[in-house]
């Protein structure tokens, strides 16, 4: 029994994803009429919008889009003024940022949210949190489905280490790290919980070239292989445009154009949004 | 019908108190968002210099008082840049716990030197300040305390509103980051807000030294009841402090005058308790949505 | 078969179980072995009564600080009312044992959940906002009950307090400083043990995450104010716990013992000790009760070599001084505490002699 425990070396397939798919992966969301406001500011106007299960759907625009500001909508961070959110079904928008978190949507952040303080292996064992199971009490005595748990998930985060390639770092301070490591770090954060729907707010901003490439490759891998579903935001046009099913393009706020990477790229106002008027 | 206006003179005037004390709590809050514990020491430090000054050494009260302030003004600065500047980069709570520590060592130095003993101060107010009206009476030295108040809260809007200093301190209050960026020199901006802090909890401190006597543990409670009254008002807001100073007060004398006086003491804490249910960004604060 | 690991220089464990384990080494848990057996064993019956009344006060102590350092040390969120959570568990015990009748063994768990069902009155509505709200309220807690303890006299005595007489203590014939002792660190050592494990799940990774980014902690699954409350019921029932030991150590007490400055004391020990630290909650405690009794002895020691004649020389006071120096001086220069402290002595003399 306890040499089920021993580290073992990498197969190559994260239980994480291969153990739990088909509709329990299900992601379909549906954002309908969203309009936040700040102030004066109308960060987001009327925002329609869905995804649907295995796509990889990225958002792009020039900076202060409001492609933030949509996803701190779903994500609950932010509470808009009008609209519905529903993620498989159910409408979330009024839910709170931790439990859509336990109902299946993790994200990165532009600014990347971690503990700075903890090793890259605390930080996603925090970011497991939700999927232990055992209570205070438990806990407080350690009991032996307490230590059974942590071991289980240890393994499960060791996988993603692999998966990841970050082996050499998971005991490392997540503040000591370099800025495109962090961005890695954020990317095993949000999949140690497990989500149906990942959300990345610029992942590839201020990384160096060969950490794009890793980046890239294991988004295709995610989205291919495992079939996760993904909201990519991002600037890197080239990137969005080779690897997205589908593209979305804000402007002050406006969804302008939605399609597939060569409809958006040829559509004259998304042309106009980023080259500025020209007529 | 009298005792009731009198209670409302009396309300007022120990409001206008709270205020001005809750200046200098407001304003440490406001520059580096650190709840400054060792407040109601800062104002037992005042009352006790100008004690030491005053009777001790026999200096004329003018003087006194001036040196007063002009020592207590040193004691803030000197605190910033000793205590506080080195844990500018730490969490809040660091600050807050430092506080803590600065309350317990002006406590623990005043009472070895003074006892736990309550002294008054010579009287040098006149007495023709105070008013009388009717059967009401406004004792001279809430007069006096309105009068320095008043001076007091015109001079700071003044300087925050038209100084360049003050407008780097209110630069720095609104946003640290910007305001660094912008070659503000924050950490003076922080030292002077302690600085001015501890000159407001000093003529505080003497004000209440004069109507209750000085004691360390009586300035001490003063001192805390500013988180009641910066809470009723919203936490770091300047106006929000004043309106909460007189709406504590009134509720205090109140209490006292109309349902138990010792009960007066602890009403504070208990509205403060209610506000947080109901009310909790205070009767005059604002939410923000953080952005994430 | 089980290989001893007494110095290794090096992460040489084979599965991830044996990274769970609270001490690293056997070594470590040879001298805790060691350590427990010499405590129950030898200091009961080589310690002067004196010298047992201290260690009873400084188990008594250690185990409320443990609970503070959860809240404050890992949760992040200050509460000023520890000193009032402690009242309230030593007046529970004493209103128990007294009035009610009940066996030691009961009053003392129900004082630790007393404590923590009113706290929640307080941290209830705060702790849902920004934690310095939860600070203002327990401030606002510690000086409610203060009032309330003085004030209801009917059930806690007034002023006057209330006594235990010897009888009641325990139901069992306990009455001895040295029963007690074992009492005091049997609970000491299980309420460290809880501690440790909390701090080492999934419950303790939760509290330090809302230290440390809240907002992030939330993104990722974790419920902010549910597990602030949790910290804040889990360290009030540690504070109420060890104050219904306090009781019975005490056997008399009185509302004005239980004031802010007790508080402020407990955090003063915690951030000696070192914050974030269960075994610098007992350093914390260690030292805090050490200072007091050197220093409530300077007065006579000085009468004795005859530096100052009278008595009148009031060195209580300059406690509080003390108190507020080392809180200042560690904050800015150790704020991780003794802990730390011991922590590097301990690391300079891992490969001693052959250190590198
Ligand atoms: N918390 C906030 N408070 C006020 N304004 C905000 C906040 N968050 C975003 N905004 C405003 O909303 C608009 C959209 O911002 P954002 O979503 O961050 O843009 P993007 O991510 O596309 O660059 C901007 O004008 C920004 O200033
Ligand atoms: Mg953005």
């Amino acid at each position: 029994m306890a040499n089920d425990h021993k580290m073992k070396a990498f197969r190559g397939e994260p239980s994480i994803f291969t153990s739990t798919r088909s509709e329990e992966s299900q992601a379909e969301l549906k954002v309908k009429d969203l309009t936040l406001k700040f102030g004066g500011i109308t960060a987001l106007n009327k925002i329609d919008l869905s995804v649907h299960d295995g796509e990889l759907i990225s958002i792009i625009g020039p900076n202060g889009a409001g492609k933030t500001s949509l996803l701190n909508c779903i994500s609950g961070y932010y509470k808009a003024q009008e609209g519905r959110i529903s993620f498989n079904g159910k409408d979330i928008t009024h839910l709170s940022t931790n439990h859509l978190a336990k109902i299946g949507i993790g994200r990165t952040y532009q600014n990347i949210e971690l503990f700075p303080g903890m090793t890259v292996l605390s930080n996603m064992m925090l970011a497991r949190h939700v999927h232990y199971k055992y209570n205070v009490g438990q806990a407080s005595l350690f009991l032996k489905n307490v230590r059974n748990e942590e071991v289980r998930h240890r393994e499960v985060l060791e996988e993603l280490i692999d998966f990841l390639e970050m082996q050499s770092i998971r005991k490392q301070l997540v503040g000591g790290l370099p800025y495109g490591t962090r961005k890695r770090v954020e990317l095993g954060c949000a999949l140690a919980l497990q989500p149906k729907l990942l959300m990345l707010d610029e992942p590839f901003a201020g990384i160096t070239l060969e950490e794009k490439e890793d980046m890239v490759r294991f988004l295709v891998e995610l989205n291919e292989a495992w079939n996760q579903t993904i909201i990519l935001v991002e600037h890197n046009l080239s990137i969005v445009m080779s690897i997205s099913d589908r593209v979305a393009v804000f402007d002050f706020g406006v969804k302008i154009a939605e399609g597939s990477p060569d409809f958006v790229q040829n559509h004259p106002q998304v042309i106009k949004a980023y080259l500025g008027d020209t007529s | 019908m009298e005792f009731f206006l009198q209670i409302l003179a009396n309300g007022i005037s120990l409001g206008f108190l709270y205020a001005l004390s809750a200046l200098g709590f407001a304003m440490i809050f406001k520059s580096s968002n650190v709840l400054n514990f060792a407040h109601g020491g800062l104002m037992a430090m005042g009352a006790f210099i100008f004690l030491a000054l005053s009777v001790w050494a026999g200096l004329p009260i003018i003087l006194a008082f001036a040196l007063t302030l002009a020592g207590s003004f040193t004691l803030g600065f000197l605190l910033e840049k000793f205590f506080l500047r080195p844990l500018i980069k730490k969490t809040l709570i660091y600050a807050i716990m430092l506080t803590l520590g600065l309350a317990l060592m002006f406590r623990g130095l005043l009472t070895f030197i003074f006892g736990g003993d309550i002294y008054s101060y010579p009287k040098f107010l006149p007495e023709t300040l105070s008013l009388k009206w009717g059967g009401i009476q406004i004792s001279a030295v809430y007069v006096a305390a309105f009068i320095i108040g008043a001076v007091s809260l015109i001079l700071f809007g003044l300087f925050y509103k038209y100084s360049s200093q003050g407008i780097y301190m209110r630069s720095v209050a609104d946003n640290k980051p910007a305001a660094l960026s912008l070659g503000v020199h924050v950490k003076r901006s922080f030292a002077l807000s302690w600085a001015i802090a501890a000159l407001v909890c000093a003529i505080s401190g003497v004000l209440f030294g004069i109507i209750n006597g000085v004691s360390v543990h009586t300035l001490n409670s003063i001192g805390l009841k500013m988180l009641p009254v910066v809470i009723l008002g919203g936490l770091g807001s300047i106006r929000g402090a004043i309106l909460g100073g007189i709406t504590i007060g009134l509720l205090e004398t109140f209490t006292g005058g109309y349902i138990s006086s010792s009960l007066q003491e602890i009403m504070p804490y208990i509205v403060l308790v209610f506000i947080l249910m109901v009310k909790p960004y205070g009767l005059f604060g604002l939410v923000e949505t953080k952005r994430a | 078969m089980h290989k001893f690991q007494f110095r290794p220089c090096g992460n040489f464990r084979t599965s991830y179980q044996d990274e769970l384990a609270i001490f690293n080494t056997d070594f470590g848990r040879l001298w805790i072995s060691i350590g427990i057996l010499l405590l129950f064993g030898v200091v009961p019956f080589i310690s002067s009564a004196y010298i047992l009344h201290i260690l009873n006060s400084i188990g008594i102590y250690a185990i409320a600080a443990a609970g503070l350092n959860l809240l404050i040390g890992y949760t992040g969120q200050i509460s000023l009312c520890h000193g009032a959570f402690f009242g309230v568990g030593a007046y529970t015990a004493a209103i128990l044992l007294v009035k009610g009748g009940l066996p030691f063994f009961l009053t003392v768990p129900i004082a630790g959940v007393v404590s923590a069902a009113v706290g929640m009155v307080f941290a209830l509505p705060s702790a849902r906002l920004k934690h310095l709200y939860l600070c203002i309220a327990t401030l606002a807690g510690q000086l409610i009950i203060e009032y309330v303890l003085v004030h209801w006299e009917s059930l806690t005595g007034g002023a006057e307090g209330i006594v235990i007489p010897n009888t009641s203590r325990f139901g069992l014939d306990l009455g001895s400083d040295r029963a007690f002792f074992y009492v005091i660190f049997i609970c000491f050592i299980l309420m460290t043990w809880i501690a440790v494990n909390l701090t080492r799940t999934k419950i303790g990774r939760a509290f330090v995450a809302i230290r440390d980014n809240d907002r992030a902690a939330e993104g990722m699954g974790i419920p902010i104010y549910p597990y602030k409350l949790l910290s804040f019921a889990i360290s009030s029932f540690y504070a109420g716990l060890a104050g219904a030991l306090y009781a019975c150590h005490m056997t008399s007490i009185t509302p004005e013992h239980f004031n802010l400055w007790l508080s402020i004391e407990y955090i003063a020990m915690i951030i000696i000790g070192g914050l974030g630290s269960i075994p610098g909650s007992a350093f914390g405690a260690v030292f805090i009760v050490t200072l007091n009794e050197v220093l409530n002895h300077i007065p006579e020691y000085l009468m004795n070599i005859g530096i100052s004649t009278g008595a009148e020389l009031n060195i209580a006071p300059l406690q509080d001084f003390f108190y507020g120096l080392a809180i200042v001086l560690f904050i800015i220069f150790q704020p991780k505490g003794l802990a730390e402290v011991w922590r590097i002595i301990r690391s300079s003399f891992r490969l001693w002699p052959f250190s590198y």
